[in-house]
C-alpha cells in the first residue's frame, strides 16, 4: 500500500513548551489510521501539524519534515492548497452560520468553482457520500444551525469532502455526539476509508478497535507504540501501551 | 495574522482585501493624526499668555472665564447626573428583580436618553430652564440639560461596575449579618469605585466639548459668571464663538489646542483608570 | 433595630425613585416637545410643514416647509454613510482579525481619542481645512453637502469602529477555522465567514452610525452653508434639521419658535424610530450569543 503521509523528525514547540517529540510515523493510502493516548498527550498537535492548523497558534514552532505524497508541506506547498488536499473535520461540530447547501459549497467556491449546475451536483454528492442526503435535502436552503448536533457532524464531514480532499483528518469527531450519531459517524468512516485516507483522533478506545487499521498510542509527545490496531490492543510490545489500553491510567 | 506572500500569489483577490483592510486602518489613524495635528500647528503659535488674561476683552479673546465656567459647569452637572445615575445603577443591579417590567423600560429609555441629539437636548433645556422654571441663560440651566446628557453614559458604567463585583463579595457581606444597605456601600461600592471613576471621566469629558445643548441654555456670555444664574460660555462655545466671528480664527485654534489637550489628558487618566481596574481583578 | 430597618427601606425607595429618572426625563422630554411642537404643526399644517418646499419664516406671509431640512438631513447623513461605513469597517476587520497584539496596544488609544474629541473641534477642522479644500478641488464655495458628508464620514468613524469591532471579535473562532480548514486564504475566510457571521452587529453599528450623523449639528453647521432651499447637487449648501434649529433659535418668536420646536420632533421621531431599528437588529445578533453560551454550557 501507497504511503500517503510520512512524518520524520518532528519536534514542535508551544513557546517554550515541546509538545511533540522527535516524531516518526507513517500513514498509508486507504486506511484509518488511530491516534490514541491520554488527554494533552500530543494526538491533537500532530494531526493539527498535518494541515498546517497549528500555524493558527501564536508561538508555535516546528522543526522536522512532513511530506504528503512526497512533497514537504512545510517548505514546497502552498498552505490553501495543502489544506483543499487534506480536509479537517473538528471536535465540535462547526457549521458555518449560513444554508445547508452554502455550507457545503463553501469549499468548491472558495476553489473557484462557480457554475450552478455543477455546485448542485457537488452539494448532492457530498450530502449523499456523507449519508445526510435524505435527512437535509428538502431543506437545503434552511440554515445549518437548525440540524441536531449528529446532523451537523455528518454536514461538517460532507463540507470536508465538497472539495475532494485524499486524506481526511478527524478530531474527536464524535466526543460530542450521542451514541446513535457516533455509530453513524463510524460507519461512515468504514465507508470512506475506500475512496480517502482517514486519520482519527479519539479518546475512545472501542471506537479505535472498531475502525481504524493502524493506531498509535501517544504519551507525553512522543509516539510510545504504532502498528496494525488488532496486534495493538491484543498484544501491546510496551507496558505502558497495555496499562492504557487496560485501564490502568488515562 | 495575514496570509504568506506564497499565498497571496495563488490569490490574488485575497491580496487585494489585505491592502483595502490596511488602507481602511491607515485612512482611520491617518485622519485622526491629520486633525490633530492640524488643529495643533494651527494654535500652537498663537497660545499666548494674552489667551489666559485675567478678564475677556474682543482684543485678548482670554479662554480664563470659559475654562472656570466650563469647571463649574462640570462641577454642577456632575452633583447632579452622578448620585442620580449611581442610585439607579444601584437599584438596577442590587434590588430590581429579574424580569421586572420597571427595570425594562428603565433600559429602554435609558438607551433612548443616549441617542437624543444634543440640540434636541439644548431646545428642552431652553424649554424647561431657560423659560418654563425662569432661570434664564445661565449656569445652572446649562448645567441641568447637560446632566439629563450624561446620565444614561454614568448609569451603563456603574451598572457594569456593579455587575463586575464578585457575588462572592456580597455572600460573604450578608454572612457577617450586615444588611443589604451597608453590603451595597461598604462592600460593593468601594470595589466597583474604580469602574464608575471611568465612567464619569467619559461624563466630563462629554461635558467639555459639548456645544449644541449649551447654546441656549448657558448662553454665550464670555465674562466669569457670578452666580449659578449668570450666563456663560464654556471651553467648546467660546471656540464656537470665535471661529464663527471670523475674527478670531487663530484665538479660535488655540483653544482648541487647549480643548485637545484636556480630552487628551481625561482620555488617558480614563483608560489608565480602567486598566488598574482590570489588573485588580 | 427598627431605624436600621427603616433605614434600608428609605434608602430603597430612594435608589427606586434615581431610577426612574431616565423615565421622567424621556417623559418630560416627549411632552415638552410634543406639547409645543404638535399645535405648531397643525397650525401650519401637517402636510404644509412636512412636505413644504419653501422655508420663508420672516416673509410677509411666512412659510414654514422643512423638507428642504428632511432633505438635507438625509443627504448628509447618507454621504455619511457610504464615506465613513467602508472606511470604519475595513479599520474594525484589521483591528479584529489581523491587528498583531503590539500595533493593536498602540492603535487603540487614539482611536478611543476620536471618540472623545468635541465635535467643535471636527467642525473647525472641516471649516478651515475641508472647506477650502473641496473649494479647490471641485469649485463652489466649499460649504456643501460634499463637505458636511466628508466631515460627518470622519466623525462616525469611531461609532462604526468600535461596535463593529466587537461584533467580529465575538464570532465563534471555530467558524474561522472550518473555513480556513476548507482551504480558504484567513483573507477569504474573514470575508466570507466572519463578516456574514457578525452582520447584525455591524448593522447595529451602521445604524448607531446614523444616529450620530443626523444629530450631529454643530459641526455640520460650520460647513454645509446652511442654505434653506431643496439640495441641488453636492457641491452645493444644504441645511439640515439640527442646523435649521441652531441657525434660527437665537431670534425666533411666536410660530417661527414654534415651528422650530416642531422641527426638533421630527428629528426626534428620526431618531426614536432608529433607536426602535437599533434595538431590533441587536436582539438579532444576540440570539446567536446566548446560544454559544448554552453550546458552552452543555459541554461543561
Amino acid at each position: 500500500m501507497a504511503v500517503k503521509f510520512s512524518v520524520s523528525n518532528l519536534d514542535l514547540y508551544y513557546g517554550d513548551f515541546q509538545a511533540l517529540k522527535n516524531i516518526n510515523i507513517r500513514m498509508n493510502e486507504n486506511e484509518v489510521t488511530a491516534f490514541i493516548g491520554p488527554s494533552g498527550c500530543g494526538k491533537s498537535t500532530l494531526l493539527k501539524s498535518l494541515n498546517r492548523m497549528n500555524d493558527l497558534v501564536e508561538g508555535c514552532k516546528i522543526t522536522g519534515t512532513v511530506l504528503l505524497d512526497n512533497v514537504d508541506i512545510y517548505k514546497n506547498m502552498e498552505i490553501t492548497e495543502l489544506r483543499k488536499n487534506v480536509g479537517m473535520v473538528f471536535q465540535k461540530p462547526n457549521p458555518f452560520p449560513m444554508s445547508i447547501y452554502d455550507n457545503i459549497a463553501y469549499g468548491p467556491r472558495t476553489h473557484g468553482i462557480k457554475r450552478k449546475s455543477q455546485l448542485d451536483e457537488i452539494v448532492e454528492t457530498s450530502l449523499k457520500q456523507a449519508s445526510i442526503w435524505e435527512e437535509v435535502k428538502d431543506r437545503l436552503k434552511k440554515s445549518a444551525l437548525g440540524l441536531s448536533g449528529g446532523q451537523q457532524q455528518r454536514l461538517c464531514i460532507a463540507r470536508a469532502l465538497a472539495v475532494k480532499p485524499e486524506v481526511i483528518l478527524m478530531d474527536e469527531p464524535t466526543s460530542a455526539l450521542d451514541p446513535i450519531s457516533t455509530m453513524k459517524i463510524e460507519e461512515l468512516c468504514f465507508d470512506l476509508k475506500k475512496e480517502y485516507t482517514i486519520i482519527i483522533v479519539t479518546h475512545n478506545m472501542q471506537q479505535a478497535t472498531r475502525i481504524s487499521d493502524k493506531t498509535a498510542f501517544f504519551l507525553h509527545g512522543e509516539i510510545v507504540e504504532f502498528g496494525e490496531t488488532g496486534q495493538i490492543f491484543a498484544m501491546p510490545k510496551d507496558k505502558r501501551t497495555e496499562d492504557y489500553i487496560t485501564g490502568r491510567f488515562g | 495574522m495575514k496570509s504568506s506572500w506564497k499565498t497571496f500569489k495563488a490569490h490574488p483577490m485575497s491580496l487585494v482585501f489585505f491592502i483595502l483592510v490596511c488602507a481602511g486602518v491607515i485612512l482611520t489613524v491617518g485622519i485622526l493624526f491629520l486633525v490633530v495635528a492640524f488643529v495643533l500647528i494651527r494654535g500652537v503659535p498663537y497660545l499666548t499668555p494674552d489667551l489666559f488674561a485675567l478678564e475677556y476683552t474682543s482684543e485678548n479673546c482670554s479662554m480664563l472665564p470659559a475654562i472656570v465656567s466650563t469647571i463649574e459647569m462640570v462641577g454642577i452637572s456632575l452633583l447632579v447626573a452622578v448620585p442620580l445615575g449611581v442610585f439607579c445603577a444601584i437599584y438596577l443591579v442590587e434590588y430590581a428583580g429579574k424580569g421586572n417590567k420597571l427595570v425594562k423600560l428603565i433600559r429602554v429609555t435609558t438607551e433612548t436618553l443616549s441617542g437624543i441629539p444634543s440640540i434636541v437636548y439644548g431646545l428642552f433645556g431652553m424649554l424647561l430652564f431657560v423659560r418654563a422654571l425662569g432661570w434664564g441663560y445661565s449656569l445652572l440651566a446649562g448645567s441641568f440639560t447637560v446632566a439629563i446628557m450624561i446620565l444614561p453614559l454614568i448609569i451603563r458604567s456603574t451598572e457594569e461596575a456593579l455587575k463586575a463585583v464578585d457575588d462572592s463579595y456580597r455572600e460573604g457581606s450578608f454572612g457577617l449579618g450586615a444588611g443589604k444597605l451597608r453590603t451595597v456601600f461598604v462592600i460593593v461600592l468601594p470595589s466597583a469605585m474604580n469602574g464608575i471613576l471611568a465612567g464619569i471621566i467619559l461624563a466630563i469629558g462629554r461635558v467639555i466639548g459639548e456645544t449644541a445643548a449649551l447654546m441656549y441654555t448657558a448662553g454665550t456670555v464670555a465674562a466669569y459668571p457670578k452666580s449659578v444664574f449668570d450666563s456663560s460660555r464654556t471651553l467648546s462655545l467660546h471656540m464656537y464663538s470665535l471661529s464663527r466671528e471670523g475674527m478670531h480664527m487663530n484665538e479660535a485654534a488655540a483653544t482648541g489646542v487647549v480643548l485637545l489637550i484636556v480630552v487628551f489628558l481625561l482620555n488617558s487618566f480614563a483608560s489608565f483608570v480602567a486598566k488598574k481596574l482590570k489588573s485588580k481583578t | 433595630m427598627t431605624k436600621k430597618l427603616f433605614a434600608e427601606k428609605f434608602m430603597k425607595a430612594v435608589f427606586l425613585i434615581c431610577a426612574c429618572v431616565s423615565i421622567i426625563a424621556v417623559a418630560i422630554i416627549c411632552f415638552f416637545m410634543f406639547v409645543r411642537g404638535i399645535p405648531a404643526m397643525r397650525e401650519i399644517g401637517f402636510v404644509e410643514f412636512l412636505f413644504g418646499e419653501k422655508w420663508r419664516p420672516t416673509a410677509q406671509i411666512p412659510k414654514f416647509g422643512i423638507l428642504p431640512m428632511i432633505m438635507g438631513s438625509i443627504y448628509v447623513t447618507a454621504g455619511a454613510i457610504i464615506i465613513g461605513v467602508p472606511i470604519g469597517l475595513l479599520t474594525a476587520i484589521f483591528l479584529a482579525k489581523f491587528c498583531p497584539k503590539k500595533l493593536y496596544k498602540l492603535l487603540m488609544p487614539p482611536i478611543n481619542l476620536m471618540a472623545g474629541i468635541p465635535s467643535i473641534i471636527y467642525g473647525f477642522f472641516g471649516m478651515v481645512v475641508l472647506v477650502p479644500l473641496t473649494r479647490t478641488l471641485f469649485g463652489g464655495d466649499g460649504n456643501s453637502i460634499l463637505t458636511a458628508s466628508l466631515l460627518l464620514g470622519i466623525m462616525i468613524l469611531p461609532t462604526i469602529v468600535g461596535l463593529s469591532e466587537s461584533a467580529l471579535k465575538a464570532v465563534p473562532e471555530s467558524y474561522y477555522e472550518g473555513a480556513v480548514a476548507l482551504g480558504a486564504t484567513h483573507e477569504r475566510a474573514v470575508a466570507t465567514v466572519i463578516f456574514p457571521a457578525a452582520k447584525s452587529g455591524i448593522m447595529a453599528a451602521v445604524i448607531l452610525g446614523i444616529g450620530r450623523a443626523i444629530g450631529e449639528t454643530m459641526a455640520v453647521i460650520m460647513v454645509a452653508g446652511n442654505q434653506p432651499r431643496m439640495p441641488k447637487g453636492i457641491l452645493k449648501g444644504v441645511r439640515t434639521l439640527t442646523s435649521n434649529i441652531v441657525t434660527e433659535m437665537g431670534y425666533a418668536e411666536g410660530l417661527h419658535y414654534e415651528a422650530l420646536i416642531a422641527t426638533a420632533v421630527v428629528l426626534f421621531v428620526f431618531i426614536l424610530i432608529l433607536n426602535v431599528l437599533f434595538s431590533i437588529v441587536s436582539n438579532k445578533a444576540a440570539p446567536i450569543s446566548f446560544k454559544r453560551k448554552k453550546v458552552k454550557k452543555e459541554e461543561a
